[in-house]
């Protein structure tokens, strides 16, 4: 699985109230929510997610609630992958589960300026910033985790079955 | 040597090894979900094709969020639910006539019991671990999972063991141990771990204090905040529990990553800033003036008939100020009948509060206490998030129940020695 977009960058402790505000709770759909996706942090920040999107984050991204509303809105917004120092566990959890990429490179982070050209392998654990020519390993996923990831989600895996 | 939580998983492991870090598919004893989390839940169920639950004892579906209803929209997630529960015979869905807060009505209901592998979609079940028991917060897809399978994969967590040792103060709950112990290792500080909390201090305390520390694990990152078996346990579960239940600890000589020591002698009551828990100071600390539109007692964290009594205690023969909302909301229809009986809502209707059925209302930014843009808020809820009751430009404080009660007499935030 290989992607690449263009880097944004968020802050430390991104909770999923910032992620996806108390009033879009009704919503079920994916590219609904993503139209709301991190209002919550900037209000005109949706307007600046596309299906070009690679995230990147400080430490403790999606922490909060469990609601998968959250890591849905993201996807729904397009964005790629998130890229973070590091991520609280249940958005972690929900976002494999959705097939939303999210991989924990805390030295990807720190190097990626605002619209830096990012490529992703996920089977080779490979970031490459294309515009700082940097590359930065991460830590290959768990087979069970690459495999849910591979199906795009816990649906598409337990079909595959 | 185990820890609580790896023989909680050893019982239950169906795949793999329980070790910290591996990877294992274990049984689930129970699947519970709320009105938010439930409709994506029900969606997902539908793709994977499930056409029954795995148990329809064992899974469990709370309206609290948005009951009573806000919109239209909510009106119409409700009834989905309700005809989801008719068609797969789910036995047990709290509604409006047995309703409450889900973690604090599950165990009341006789839910939860010690040992037990539960999982919810909402990121408080931890609060179940004041039983004894491993519940842990999870989203939708695995609720649906859960409760097509009653199996589900986990990441057998690194234990961290927190000892509180020494007298607790006057007007020191478990509220503001939670919330300093958060302040000292941060919002991320236990994440993916298990946290057990023990030591003399926790031995004497209520279960409703253990609830409410429990909860609060999630607000330092973990996934599962977890007490010991004792006698207080055994006394609270004895007219709940009439079947047998393994009760498990860690071994003397476990192997916690990490153990943690609190003298708590000298602790004062602890406020979080916005906008995250983490941000605690000693109510002695404080050297400005914040005062407040609206105050919350509330919540799964801190509605329980024990946080009711600690509000009516400072708002007896006190009113609240005429600037200040101040707005009550027990937990459960028992938590309510009880408060009610007791004489609490008269010192809280005398006092000028407002009390709301239980819901969590407010606590998400829901309704029944949504703030406006500039306004400030004191609650006994546990997010202060940016927006997280209403506008983002909104602040809120977290404090327990007693600094609430007197902070909306004052119209300021004080302690409570300040008002009794």
């Amino acid at each position: 699985m290989k992607l690449e977009g263009k880097a944004l960058k968020v802050g430390k402790n991104i909770d999923t109230d910032q992620i996806i505000p108390a009033q879009y709770l009704n919503i079920t759909d994916s590219k609904k929510l993503g139209k709301h996706c991190l209002e919550g942090y900037k209000k005109d920040f949706p307007k600046l997610l596309d299906n070009e999107t690679i995230l990147f984050a400080e430490e403790n991204f999606g922490c909060g609630s469990s609601r998968e509303h959250a890591p849905f809105s993201v996807k729904g917004a397009g964005v790629q992958a998130v890229i973070a120092k590091s991520f609280a566990r249940i958005f972690f959890r929900n976002a494999i589960n959705l097939g939303l990429p999210v991989i924990e490179a805390p030295k990807a982070v720190d190097e990626a300026d605002r619209g830096d050209v990012i490529t992703v392998n996920i089977e080779e654990g490979v970031i490459y910033n294309k515009t700082k020519d940097s590359r930065v390993e991460f830590s290959p996923y768990p087979d069970m985790i690459r495999e849910i990831l591979m199906a795009d989600g816990v649906t598409g895996y337990f079909k595959e079955r | 040597m185990p820890t609580l939580a790896e023989k909680i998983f050893e019982d239950h492991c169906i795949e793999g090894e329980v070790s910290p870090g591996n990877f294992i598919k274990a049984k689930l004893d129970l699947v519970m979900g709320e009105d938010v989390t439930i409709p994506l839940a029900l969606n997902k169920f539908a793709e994977l094709g499930f056409t029954k639950v795995f148990d329809e004892e064992k899974v469990v579906f709370v309206l609290d969020h948005l009951l009573p209803t806000n919109s239209v929209e909510s009106a119409e997630k409700h009834n989905k639910i309700r005809e989801f529960a008719k068609k797969y015979n789910i036995k047990h869905l709290y509604d409006q006539h047995n309703m409450g807060i889900e973690h604090a009505l599950l165990p009341e209901q006789g839910h939860i019991y010690p040992g037990q592998l539960v999982i919810g979609a909402d990121s408080h079940t931890c609060t179940y671990g004041a039983l004894g028991a491993f519940a842990t917060g999870i989203g939708s897809t695995d609720m649906a999972v859960g409760m097509g399978t009653g199996e589900l994969w986990f990441k057998v967590p690194e234990s961290i063991k927190f000892n509180y040792e020494g007298k607790l103060p006057r007007w020191v709950s478990g509220k503001d141990l939670i919330l300093y112990t958060i302040g000292d290792i941060g919002a991320d500080g236990a994440t993916y771990k298990a946290m057990e909390f023990s030591g003399e201090v926790i031995k004497n305390l209520t279960m409703a204090d253990r609830f409410t520390m429990s909860n609060m694990a999630i607000e330092a990152g973990a996934k599962a905040g977890l007490i010991e078996y004792d006698e207080k346990t055994e006394e609270y579960l004895k007219d709940k529990i009439d079947f047998d239940y393994r009760v498990y600890q860690s071994d003397e000589d476990a192997d916690f990553e990490d153990i943690i020591n609190y003298d708590v002698s000298s602790m004062e009551p602890q406020i979080a800033f916005p906008y995250s828990p983490e941000n605690t100071r000693a109510i002695g600390d404080i050297d400005e003036d914040i005062s407040i539109d609206e105050a919350v007692i509330g919540s799964c964290t801190n509605g329980r008939l024990e946080d009711l009594r600690r509000a009516a205690e400072v708002l007896k023969g006190n009113k609240v100020k005429e600037s200040v909302r101040l707005i009550i909301i027990p937990a459960t229809r028992k938590i309510y009948n009880q408060a009610m009986e007791e004489g609490l809502f008269k010192i809280f209707m005398e006092a000028g509060a407002g009390i709301s059925m239980p819901t969590c209302g407010p606590c998400f930014g829901g309704h029944t206490g949504v703030l406006g843009p500039g306004e400030v808020a004191i609650t006994s809820t546990n997010r202060n998030f940016k927006g997280r009751l209403g506008s983002p430009e909104s602040k809120v404080f977290l404090a327990n129940p007693s600094v609430v009660a007197a902070s909306a007499v004052a119209g300021r935030i004080i302690h409570p020695e300040e008002v009794v």
